[in-house]
């Protein structure tokens, strides 16, 4: 048996029982890396010794019985979520010697719960890109196709776990950022509602957009992931003060009687690949064979969502991102000849291009004269999108819609150009900038090979449609478990 | 032509609270650098703000006890600038929507009662220290400051003399100090002032170029600073100049305002709402739970003060002026039994002037309210007369030792027995013909020398009244 292959779930059962130990499955996941890393680069940094010492600790609880499903489980979480005396880089030379002295509140709840962390993922630096080309450390290499991007900005978590190092992943969505890279590589991703997951910890690209959230090998193993890190966290205001639900009691769920909405604007949009729509079509044609009904629905602000979020993350951002000055912590440039010159050198060699550009961007659209034209425009637009959303969700338990308008594209192809970039996110933003939840899960592959995924996204602090829908979807489209050729 | 100054004022006042506004670090001020910090304070990658409550609260009595109005919701804002004591290089304050707003309060100068408007409150969190090494081109800091609650308190340009800026600047201190909200402390900074003047032609409703001024460490300097600056604007423009828009600061030794030096760059903060924190929705059930705990505000002291204990506006005033003070004074009232117009003039006067000859404040107080009360009843039952009181009071101030003891080890009970005093009169009389002869011829102002002969006599214990009476009883005859 191929240790890494196994799911969460099949793991934990397996553990429970005793047949295997977390130190003989952390020992494979470790070794797979060992053998196919080199060719993906799904990792910034790995945690052997961390890692063997907690699947030690792991396997005496397990003894004991009564563990909780993630005890003795190797997993990896995108570099973006800081992790106690762990280098959290961010992707970012800035931060290439940050060692936090605190865990995110996620990691914490994962080291709770028993889980082995195995390393820290590859990403676009602060998150901001949707290649994991922005990374200052290397690109990742799309399992399935070497010369494609993996997706991004939790590239890095997508690609490992579609590579079986390690059995799933953490990654942070803050305009796609989990549910892209999960559909370019064929894996499950879920952004869960705006608040539903602690964010502290969480190094902030913009605030009131980030998420972190689950990518995994099976619908099954988002929830017990999702068990695992959502609820309320008194650290972070912003997180929902109510506890969560059980998660995979939605897996029981039939689709039978539910309304699935297909916004328009989204099938119509300008550069949908043939192979993506051909996909959508029959992954409708399954779900109403489930029993679901799919009717037409219309989010008539959806072609300002781009604008609207390429407008508030970088303002966010800009000023997230100010901290980075060499004063307190990671990189600072060498003899600079007064403070200024100690911001701008710091800033300007730590920082790659794109994230320069977004906070250029941010600091213009936050200055006096401008506000009202930009931020204060694109909150507007936010709001219609919300209501957008309020209104379908009204007739609809869900709506369903591609990931990305294409599979995954090669390396370099869109470097030259990051509007053409910006514009591949023009499915996923919605959803970020609404606060609700949204799912990648695997709905077949392009002519070429490529996965792609599909979308569904429900009401605030629906996760449970979402899982019953993906997890109905998923058993009977019957593409995921096919894996790359690495 | 002649001009009329208009004045603003800006007050930042740290807010009480054991730890910062954000985390749960401790606002204790003279801790090694550093050493209260946490990575939310530090402003280290992924940590987020959590409103202290205590904060909230402290702002909210406040906007009540100076007449504002309370918003239903309010937002914290990210003010964004870089500056190396600032670790998050943005400082979480409130900018379009203030806790509070349209306040007032009464102050009163010589020229009489007047309100001043409260334009606004609001709360932020306050920045660190950067500490200039003295011989090496390096400078440090310290974060222990930082996260520290503020609460910055915004004047309408309502004020036209340096003296009613000093007296609003006084009462709103009076009023933070009553509320616990504020320790007040001018010199640590707990309670900083800046101040907007301009000058006008007198009858003209347009306001003049403003300068604002900072580096104003009392009450005093404040006064000083203003005064000097309506001076330097006023000769500006009689000279046929310019005030020109700029920041200046105090400089207490010179006793002039300077421009501040280097060139001021128009800064733009790029306000947007705080993205971590919810907006601050303040329900009415929370403001009136606080308004039913608020304590009694200076100017309800001060009427109850007049009211209750019959004393003079102005007594009243000064006694009220600080809650201490105001405790202090009550305290030694609830326990002696004498006139409160002579204890409050014991407080008023021999207490402040000891406190003020020292440098001391009334809480550290050498002589107890208990004391004082003591020394008072001594007084007031005829055990002591009022001369000894003031030397027991400064034998008290110096040795510490309660008044009875005093009294008792230096044998200075009064002496009220009429044949002791009797016998000395007898000998005063004895003593000076003349003067008793120059009595009866009229000259009775001589009483006083009579007086003082035998207190001198009784070595001044003798009962003054007591005194009076048998002196007059005997030359009268
Ligand atoms: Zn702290």
């Amino acid at each position: 048996m191929e240790l890494f292959r196994l799911t969460v779930s099949e793991a934990a059962d397996l553990l429970s029982r005793r047949e295997i130990s977390s130190r003989e499955l952390t020992l494979a996941a470790l070794s797979r890396i060992e053998a196919v890393e080199p060719k993906v680069g799904a990792f910034i940094t790995l945690c052997r010794e961390e890692a063997l010492a907690a699947a030690d600790a792991a396997d005496k609880a397990l003894a004991k019985g009564g563990a909780a499903p993630l005890c003795g489980i190797p997993l990896s979480v995108k570099d973006v979520l800081c992790t106690k005396g762990v280098r959290t880089t961010c992707g970012s030379k800035i931060l290439e010697s940050f060692f936090p002295p605190y865990d995110a509140t996620v990691v914490s709840r994962l080291k709770d719960a028993g889980a082995v962390i195995i390393g820290k993922n590859n990403m676009d630096e602060f998150a901001m890109g949707s290649s994991t080309e922005n990374s200052a450390f290397h690109p990742t290499r799309n399992p399935w196709d070497p010369c494609r991007i993996p997706g991004g900005s939790s590239g890095g978590s997508a690609a490992a776990v579609a590579a079986d190092m390690g059995l799933c992943s953490l990654g942070s969505d803050t305009g796609g950022s989990i549910r892209q890279p999960a559909s370019h590589c064929g894996v499950v991703g879920l952004k869960p509602s705006y608040g539903r997951v602690s964010r502290y910890g969480l190094v902030a690209y913009a605030s009131s957009l980030d998420q972190v959230g689950p990518i995994t090998k099976s619908v099954r193993d988002a929830a017990i992931l999702m068990n695992a890190i959502a609820g309320h966290d008194p650290k972070d205001s912003t997180s929902m003060p109510k506890s969560a639900p059980d998660f995979t009691e939605a897996l029981r769920g039939e689709l039978s009687g539910m309304t699935l909405g297909l916004p328009k604007e989204y099938m119509e949009a300008e550069g949908l690949a043939p192979d993506v729509a051909l996909l959508m079509e029959k992954a409708v044609k399954t779900l109403s064979e489930l029993g679901a009904s799919c009717v037409p629905v219309s989010l008539p602000h959806t072609g300002y969502a781009v604008a609207a979020y390429y407008l508030i993350a970088p303002a966010e951002a800009s000023s997230n991102l100010a901290r980075y000055d060499g004063v307190k912590y990671g990189f600072r440039a060498e003899n600079p000849n007064d403070l200024a010159e100690m911001y701008k050198n710091t800033r300007s060699a730590g920082f790659g291009p794109e994230v320069r550009r977004r906070i250029l961007l941010g600091t213009y659209a936050l200055s006096a004269g401008y506000y009202d034209a930009y931020y204060g425009k694109a909150s507007q637009v936010r709001t219609l999108i919300m209501r957008d959303f309020a209104r379908v969700f009204a007739s609809c338990d869900a709506v369903i819609s591609p990931v990305s308008p294409t599979p995954a594209f090669l390396i370099g192809e869109k470097c030259a150009d990051p509007l053409t970039m910006y514009l591949s996110d023009i499915f996923t933003v919605p959803a970020n900038l609404a606060g609700i939840p949204g799912i990648s899960v695997p709905c077949g592959f392009s002519a070429d090979g490529l996965p792609v995924g599909l979308q569904i996204m429900a009401d605030h602090f629906k996760e449970e449609t979402l899982l019953t829908v993906a997890h109905a979807f998923e058993a009977a489209a019957g593409v995921s478990g096919k894996k790359p050729q690495l | 032509m002649e001009f009329e100054a208009v004045i603003g004022l800006e007050v930042h006042a740290q807010l009480k609270t054991r730890s910062k506004i954000f985390c749960g670090c401790s606002t204790a001020f003279g801790a090694p650098p550093n050493t209260h910090v946490c990575p939310v304070c530090l402003g280290m990658p992924g940590v987020l703000p959590v409103l202290n409550k205590k904060a909230v609260d402290f702002a909210i009595m406040t906007s009540i006890a100076t007449n504002c109005t309370v918003a239903r919701e309010s937002r914290f804002a990210r003010k964004n600038y870089f500056y190396p004591d600032l670790p998050k290089n943005f400082q979480i304050s409130m900018y379009e929507l203030p806790l509070s707003e349209h306040g007032w309060l009464e102050i009163e100068t010589a020229a009489g009662k007047k309100r001043v408007g409260i334009t606004r409150i609001h709360m932020e969190e306050d920045a660190g220290k950067l500490v200039h090494d003295e011989f090496a081109p390096v400078s440090r800091v310290d974060l222990n400051r930082t996260g520290t609650p503020l609460m910055e308190i915004v004047s309408e340009p309502d004020m036209r003399t340096p003296e009613e800026a000093g007296a609003y600047l006084r009462k709103l201190h009076a009023i933070l100090r009553y509320l616990d909200v504020c320790d007040g402390n001018m010199e640590e900074g707990s309670f900083r002032c800046d101040a907007n003047v301009s000058i006008r032609p007198r009858g003209q409703e347009a306001f003049g170029t403003r300068a604002e001024l900072k580096n104003m460490n009392s009450f005093k300097n404040v006064e000083k600073a203003l005064a000097f600056e309506i001076a330097r604007q006023t000769a500006v423009i009689e000279d046929g100049g310019r005030v020109v828009q700029e920041t200046r600061l105090w400089d207490a030794n010179a006793m002039k305002t300077l421009p501040m030096r280097g060139k001021e760059e128009a800064h733009d903060y790029r306000y947007f709402p705080e993205p971590d924190l919810l907006p601050l929705v303040v329900f009415p059930q929370w403001e009136e739970e606080l308004k039913a705990r608020l304590p009694e505000l200076p100017d309800a002291r001060k009427a109850r003060f007049t009211s209750q204990y019959g004393l003079s506006d102005y007594d009243a005033g000064v006694l009220t002026s600080e809650r201490e003070l105001a405790d202090f004074f009550e305290a030694v009232m609830a326990s002696c039994k004498g006139e409160p117009k002579q204890a409050a003039n014991w407080v008023t006067g021999a207490l402040m002037g000891l406190l003020n000859a020292r440098g001391l404040s009334i809480s550290e107080s050498p002589v107890s309210a208990l004391a004082l009360a003591a020394l008072l009843t001594l007084l007031d039952s005829g055990v002591i007369s009022g001369k000894i009181a003031k030397t027991v009071f400064e034998e008290m101030a110096e040795t510490g030792k309660a008044p009875d003891v005093i009294v008792k080890e230096k044998g200075l009970v009064q002496v009220s027995d009429a044949s002791v005093i009797e016998k000395a009169v007898e000998e005063v009389l004895a003593e000076n013909p003349a003067e008793v002869t120059g009595y009866r011829g009229g000259k009775t102002k001589l009483m006083g020398f009579f007086v003082g002969a035998v207190m001198k006599k009784t070595r001044g214990k003798a009962n003054p009244g007591l005194v009076n009476e048998l002196l007059k009883k005997r030359l009268d005859a």
